[in-house]
């Protein structure tokens, strides 16, 4: 495991989960510096998607601590570890994400009014992340009337638009085409580094790992560096 | 080099410059070499000398392509590249190699994978400074290595499977 220091914002160590006889984890640690872009590889079922939604605290590990800027989540209220969801992570998905009901401009605004923001503000500034990843015009669509890149780049625009410390992507990229994922990776790397923002994104496409800082390699459930930044 | 000159006549130094600039990449072109070829192509009926400035020397001489030269250039691009199939790899031979010896094959593909990787995240990095033929070149380079990537993932999957085959 890499050398903690300053620069030190998550850190997810000795994680174990399962939900039958066989772990999903078994013992997974992860580290994340403020502003670093950290892949997690590895095979299907491996365990990425369990690491990130322990160290996002979307899950419970059954043992292993998260801490996120020093505060141990497991210690947390759950209504103060909600609100750290909702203020400091932003989450991209593969798919499905976006809520259908809701309009996309909506959809981008959801985390500010979820977090009291009211809907002029909100929107406003929806609309400003929704230009800088070039989908300010299908602002009154709803997800369905949209294509799965111009989707997924609504879903970046969420999950940026609190300017969160942590944006966690789980295969991002996973359903679009080659030219159009490299341009969501572009833009989600792009944005993250404008706003210092960390992130975890979970892939097993190289090529988009090949953007990260640093990555990590899950396997059956215990995760190994595979290279560490100097 | 024959290409570049469809473009309009050069010197042989333009053409230089030209070509480095466009496909150099990491093997910019020795002034032997384009003059020799110039030589050949000249001999070919493929370019003509087209004026001289004063001065004298061959990097004043200027080559401009021939009627014969552009259907020359217009067949090589049709003609596609034979696709290359790999199927002497020196990965494989130090995978199948590893087996042989009872050591662990692991240890090969995951050095192999950190180097790969490494050379990706350097082509992405490139790739996201540059301009529009920078993503291009770079591309091709990581949809190349992204294979090997693949090979080695699917490689490791199958270690224990293909342990039993090589043993005794
Ligand atoms: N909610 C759940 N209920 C039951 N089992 C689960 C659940 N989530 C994950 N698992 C199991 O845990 C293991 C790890 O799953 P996980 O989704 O973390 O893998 P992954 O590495 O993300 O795979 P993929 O690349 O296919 O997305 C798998 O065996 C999976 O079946
Ligand atoms: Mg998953």
């Amino acid at each position: 495991m890499a050398e903690r220091d300053d620069d030190t914002l998550l850190v997810g160590s000795e994680l174990r989960k399962s939900f039958g006889p066989t772990p999903a984890l078994d013992g997974a640690g992860l580290m994340v510096r403020r502003g670093e872009i950290v892949a997690v590889m590895g095979p299907s079922g491996s365990g990425k998607s369990t690491l990130l939604h322990c160290l996002a605290g979307i899950v419970a590990p059954d043992s292993g601590t998260v801490t996120f800027d020093g505060q141990d989540l497991a210690a947390m209220r759950d209504r103060d570890r909600s609100a750290l969801r909702r203020g400091a992570f932003g989450f991209v998905f593969q798919f499905g994400q976006l809520v259908p009901e809701l309009s996309c401009v909506e959809n981008v605004a959801l985390p500010m009014r979820l977090g009291g923001t009211r809907r002029k503000q909100a929107e406003a500034k929806a609309l400003e992340w929704m230009a800088r990843l070039e989908v300010d015009h299908l602002g009154g669509k709803r997800p369905g009337e949209v294509s799965g890149g111009q989707a997924q780049r609504v879903a970046i625009a969420r999950a940026l638009v609190t300017e969160p410390k942590v944006v966690f992507a789980d295969e991002p990229t996973g359903a679009l085409d080659s030219f159009n994922g490299e341009q969501v990776m572009r833009l989600l790397v792009d944005s993250a580094r404008e706003t210092g923002a960390s992130v975890v994104l979970v892939t097993h496409e190289a090529r988009v790992a090949a953007y990260s800082d640093r990555e990590v390699v899950v396997r059956d459930g215990r995760t190994r560096q595979v290279e560490l930044v100097s | 080099m024959l290409g570049l000159l469809e473009t309009g006549p050069r010197h042989g130094y333009d053409l230089k410059r030209v070509y480095d600039e466009r496909f150099g990449q990491d093997r910019p072109l020795a002034y032997g070499q384009v003059y020799s070829t110039l030589s050949r192509l000249l001999r070919n009926g493929l370019v003509e000398e087209s004026g001289v400035e004063p001065g004298g020397g061959p990097e004043r001489k200027r080559y401009a392509i021939t009627d014969a030269g552009v259907t020359d250039v217009s067949e090589w691009l049709v003609t596609p590249e034979s696709p290359q199939t790999y199927l002497q790899s020196a990965m494989y031979t130090k995978v199948v190699l590893a087996l042989m010896s009872g050591r662990d094959a692991n240890e090969v593909l995951d050095a192999q994978r950190t180097a790969h990787l490494k050379s990706m995240r350097e082509l992405t990095s490139r790739k996201q400074g540059g301009d529009l033929t920078d993503q291009l070149i770079c591309d091709h380079a990581l949809f190349h290595l992204e294979a090997d990537l693949r090979w080695l993932e699917l490689t490791a999957a199958r270690l224990s499977e293909l342990g039993g085959q090589f043993t005794g």
